[in-house]
């Protein structure tokens, strides 16, 4: 069985296999995840708390990565910012995991009439550019976090729908659904019970892969000012506030979001990708 | 009543010129063992999953499949259902590959019983030890996964699977081909030993005649889709009487016999893709003539065979 999972074409081209990348990658995954859990009692200052004498102040030892245009604590707002950060593309992920799965089950499965709507339908939002869509979607919905998720859960759904189809025509001729079929199973019962299972790891590693995606979508969309309302402490919203300290000649508290965003997808697609080529190793 | 009664079968599948099964006739008695033999492509397998309504899509069914007197074609889906989980089971011929790799051996026996709702889980397991015990299995299995047995474990958890609904009828497709020579008698003992220990009719699908000999009542000799000779097991195979017959038994390779090139049926079986007049092995046939070209023959006799010249053994019955 060939599996091709859909993977963007510049960050594919990371090594995921080179030997001291992926363990680093990982613990820096893990360390991000730890930090956004952790935020509350790691955090020195309130992220929201302003501090307008202390403006743009280099660090120091009171504020260890320094404040930024409005005097906010930077490390305060990196720590709280990484739970925004990865809470969303974790909401895409699962939204886009759990309603591709149902499409695509049900494409492969149950074939004609209904094969070809849903396959054409999820083709329909292949066709249109993932930012776009989470554009206009909170222009019409508004700010906050729930519009872009779930704008890019569409979005990603046809990465997951398609694969799974894929998946589920292959597994259907197996003979242990036909055996199952003839033990009195329902279809539904064959499906969810063995079917799933079976396909299960192929489509979480898209999952995975997918993750690195949503979040340089969601940052986008937060430096675009369209993700999170403008106070909650976010990545990408800190690129977008830190934008006139640049040009006021003090660029730490912009730079230091990037290279947080930067480095998080990298980490998280590469161990994605490790996951995936090892998956796919596996199965053929 | 007959464990299974094919009457008059004929299945036509999109795509092909002639039906893939013209007019099966079939029957199994409780208790009784069958052997269906041909080659490849024959439609041996094809009868015997229509009798458990698993049907190629878009096939189109003519005739009655009566599986403990109810006809399976007709059949509503819940209770073919209920007729799956109950009357009749089916073993198949690649035992690691019909048994899904992520579910233990005891939820595999298990869960279709289960779901008919009849049986709760404790009754269900004492069962499985039961029947694992039967196949010569011990009860430590449970808890293992297909990926930690043999082959020929497999298909005896397999047998044990098919029996946990009773089942008065069961169908094995070429249960031995996948499996090494030893397992293959052992698995084919097993099967003659739980036959004659739960009463239930075997269909035997096989393309081994030496196997069929051994293990079976009836025979059924099957060719493009018509069942081309059929008697008891001794007499089809010393006398047979269609020349099909003959031909594939000269063909069985024997260790006996003086090494050199294997016999062989000289030609192809029919082509789906054409319209078949008169008898199907007519085109191969030492002995056809005029009337086998146009005219099929039918079955008739104490000992059948769909011949218009049957070869005469030392007794003539039709």
């Amino acid at each position: 069985m060939s599996v091709a999972l859909t993977r963007r074409p510049g960050l594919g081209r990371l090594k995921a296999a080179r030997a001291p990348l992926h363990p680093i990658c990982l613990g820096f995954a893990a360390l991000v995840v730890l930090a956004a859990l952790l935020a509350p009692w790691l955090s020195p200052y309130d992220p929201n708390a302003v501090d307008l004498g202390n403006a743009l102040a280099g660090p120091s030892s009171d504020h260890l990565l320094g404040v930024d245009a409005a005097g906010r604590d930077t490390l305060s707002r990196l720590l709280l910012g990484a739970r925004t950060s990865l809470l969303g593309p974790l909401g895409v992920v699962v939204f886009s995991t759990v309603a591709g799965i149902a499409v695509g089950l049900a494409a492969g499965w149950r074939g004609g009439w209904l094969d070809s709507v849903l396959s054409r339908s999820t083709e329909l939002v292949f066709a249109f550019p993932g930012m776009l869509l989470a554009i206009l979607i909170i222009s019409v919905y508004g700010e906050g976090l729930l519009a872009p998720v779930i704008a890019l859960a569409i979005a990603y759904l046809p990465y997951v729908s398609r694969l799974t189809r894929s998946l589920v025509l292959a597994e259907r001729t197996r003979p242990y659904v036909c055996a199952y079929q003839v033990q009195g199973h329902s279809a539904l019962q064959i499906c969810l019970r063995h079917v799933l299972p079976n396909i299960a790891p192929i489509v979480l590693a898209q999952s995975a892969v997918n993750f690195g995606y949503a979040l340089m979508d969601l940052a986008g969309l937060s430096f675009l000012g369209l993700g999170v309302p403008a106070l909650t402490p976010d990545w990408g919203r800190m690129v977008f506030d830190g934008q006139t300290a640049i040009q006021h000649g003090y660029p730490l508290s912009a730079i230091l979001p990037c290279t947080l965003i930067v480095l998080t997808v990298v980490a998280f697609n590469v161990v994605g990708e490790r996951w995936a080529d090892q998956v796919a190793r596996r199965t053929t | 009543m007959n464990a299974l009664d094919i009457q008059g079968l004929r299945l036509q599948l999109p795509g092909s010129a002639r039906p893939v099964l013209d007019g099966v006739d079939l029957t199994v008695a409780p208790g009784e063992t069958v052997a269906l033999v041909g080659e490849s492509g024959s439609g041996k397998t094809l009868t015997s999953r229509t009798a458990l309504g698993l049907l190629p899509p878009g096939a189109v069914t003519e005739g009655r499949v009566l599986v403990d007197g109810q006809d399976v074609l007709t059949m509503a889906p819940d209770r073919l259902r209920a007729l799956r989980t109950g009357q009749a089971a089916m073993i198949f011929q690649d035992p690691g590959a019909a048994i899904n790799p992520l579910r233990r051996i005891g939820d595999f026996l298990t869960e279709s019983v289960r779901l008919t709702g009849t049986v709760n889980a404790a009754d269900a397991d004492r069962r499985a030890v039961e029947l694992l015990d039967a196949v010569g299995l011990g009860p430590e299995l449970l808890r293992r996964y297909p990926g930690q047995l043999s082959g020929g474990m497999l298909q005896r958890v397999m047998i044990a699977a098919a029996l946990m609904g009773d089942p008065i009828l069961l169908l094995a497709d070429e249960p031995t081909t996948a499996l090494d020579v030893t397992s293959q008698a052992e698995v084919v003992a097993l099967l003659g030993r739980l036959r004659a220990r739960f009463g239930t009719g075997l269909l035997f699908v096989t393309h081994d005649l030496g196997l069929a000999a051994a293990i079976s009542d009836r025979v059924y000799v099957m060719y493009a889709g018509r069942i081309a000779e059929t008697g008891p097991a001794a007499a089809l195979f010393d006398r047979p009487r269609h020349p099909y017959t003959a031909a594939l038994l000269a063909s069985t390779p024997r260790l006996e016999a003086p090494s050199g090139r294997l016999a062989a049926i000289d030609g192809q079986p029919p082509d789906l893709r054409q319209e078949l007049t008169g008898c199907a092995f007519a085109a191969r046939c030492l002995h056809a003539t005029e009337l086998c070209r146009e005219e099929a023959p039918a079955l008739r006799g104490t000992h059948p065979a769909a011949c218009h010249h049957p070869l005469e053994g030392s007794r003539t019955d039709a």
